[in-house]
């Protein structure tokens, strides 16, 4: 057992080493900002200039707005502009701004089996899809696209809820559309994890262009007067660095070169 | 299929290329569930030692906790363990949320109802009669105890690749108390999730292979190791 146990102590000691140095900051963020790679873009840029270790938690856009609530996180980067206007309207965060925007798509398969394509408005595509019954995959975990997929059946005064088409896969984005595909149903994703998915999808884009499908993301520092835990500073220089120069020009050129188109738009001013 | 044909191509191009970020996250795979294997060790063989030679009211009942121990949902030692670590939490001092150590720390909750477990079935194997033929030669009970692991050391061993090889493969208190941060907290069951996640299929099916062939080499040690030590 002897060297067994020295090897063992050796490793316990890597870890904590490896664990310990640099300055931990949390970004509670969504699944899309992962899944489309640009965080793997960002954050290594971020922690290079300032010297923080950002530990990113990619969850649904609702349970960052928790974590932040919570004070588990130190900064957010969200998007779900009413629950992130309660957000700030209940104290929980110091600042917010807009950093980038993409926008939604309806997806479906191939041949547009509901007809949603020859549709006017999204609010029509949603009436479309629930009069004939074509498979629908919602998300079903409060993410910030669950949020706006629920206020567009509202907005379409259909309520699909129960119904035997609609099925809610409580998965992040890229997991849901890999699901949409092989079901042949269909689904509303972020442009952006659509573009970065789209090689192994057979999915198409069936609605798109609408006002009411406009995705911004913003960066919420958690105020820290409320919870004093939380890195107020690092929370801060996260959120300059999203909204500085050089960064929003990253964010345009981001994925260009990859699927020929940008996924983000960069919104600071 | 042809997705498995790649993933072996692929699982084989990554460790023949040393890719760094594969081998980075299969050392840390390799530390965290290690790490919580001795971890466990240390706690379940003396408690399940302890258990087997007890005689105390209730026995019974708590020996069927520890069996139920031994299949303790991974997602929810994960909850536990966060809501434990959580800056609000009762040890959010320890700043250990989202860090490997946190990840040791919930893989080995998972693994030391099983190392107690099986532990305790192997030394309440042994006949009765040779815990009284030990005492009878003047032995203490701590000598007993330990004479009694050194006559189970198969079985324990088997326990111990059953601990190790639960919680190498777990995810869900891997990804919850570790966040699947790139660079820091990602170990081989987290990526593939990612992975999937992103529709590379074949990486993540690479990442299985590679898993599965680290864990069957440990696996063969301990074998060595546990059929040397039979005779």
């Amino acid at each position: 057992m002897k060297p067994i146990s020295r090897w063992g102590a050796w490793l316990c000691l890597a870890i904590l080493l490896g664990a310990a140095s640099k300055k931990p900051l949390i970004l509670a963020t969504t699944t899309s900002t992962q899944d489309s790679g640009l965080l793997d873009v960002l954050v290594p840029m971020f922690e290079a200039r300032t010297g923080y270790e950002v530990k990113t938690i990619a969850v649904g856009s609702g349970q960052a707005l928790v974590l932040g609530r919570r004070g588990e996180a130190d900064v957010l980067l969200v998007h779900s502009p009413e629950a992130e206007e309660k957000f700030m309207a209940e104290g929980y965060g110091s600042r917010r701004r807009a950093v980038m925007h993409n926008d939604f798509v309806v997806l479906g398969p191939g041949g547009d089996p509901a007809g949603v394509r020859k549709t006017k408005t999204t609010a029509e595509a949603f009436r479309k899809l629930a009069a004939s019954e074509a498979l629908f995959f919602s998300r079903g975990d409060d993410s910030g696209t669950h949020a706006l997929e629920k206020k567009l059946w509202k907005a379409s005064a259909t309520d699909p809820a129960g119904k035997k088409w609609y099925q809610e896969t409580g998965l992040g984005m890229g997991a849901t559309l890999n699901i949409a595909a092989e079901k042949k149903g269909y689904t509303l994703s972020d442009r952006g994890t659509f573009l970065a998915l789209k090689k192994g999808l057979t999915l198409e884009v069936a609605r798109e262009g609408d006002q009411s499908l406009l995705n911004v993301y913003h960066v919420i520092e958690v105020d820290a007067a409320k919870r004093p835990k939380v890195s107020a500073a690092g929370a801060a220089a996260f959120a300059e660095f999203m909204v500085s120069e050089p960064v929003q020009r990253r964010i345009k050129d981001f994925g260009i070169a990859k699927f020929g188109a940008p996924l983000f738009f960069p919104d600071a001013r | 299929m042809e997705l498995l044909a790649q993933g072996i191509r692929e699982a084989l191009g990554l460790l023949l290329s040393l890719d760094p970020e594969t081998l980075r996250i299969t050392a840390l795979s390799l530390q965290v569930s290690g790490a919580a294997t001795l971890l466990s060790l240390l706690v379940g063989i003396p408690a399940g030692t302890a258990l087997a030679l007890a005689d105390f009211p209730g026995q019974r009942v708590f020996i069927g906790f520890v069996n139920t121990g031994m299949g303790l949902p991974p997602v929810v030692v994960g909850l536990v363990v966060t809501v434990f670590l959580w800056r609000s939490g009762p040890l959010g001092s320890w700043e250990l949320l989202y860090t490997p150590a946190a990840m040791v720390l919930a893989q080995a909750v998972l693994a030391a109802p099983i190392v107690m477990g099986i532990t305790l079935a192997a030394i309440q194997q042994l006949p009765q009669a040779l815990r009284l033929q030990i005492l009878a030669l003047g032995a203490s009970r701590a000598q007993m105890a330990w004479t009694l692991m050194k006559e189970a050391r198969l079985p324990i061993l088997a326990a111990v690749m059953a601990g190790f090889g639960g919680v190498i493969s777990e995810v869900g208190a891997a990804i919850m108390v570790g966040g699947n941060i790139k660079g820091h907290t990602r170990v081989l069951t987290t990526a593939m999730v990612l992975e999937t996640s992103k529709g590379n299929f074949a990486a993540a099916i690479a990442l299985g292979i590679i898993l599965l062939a680290f864990a069957c080499v440990i696996n063969l040690v301990l074998t060595g190791i546990q059929q040397r030590s039979r005779g």
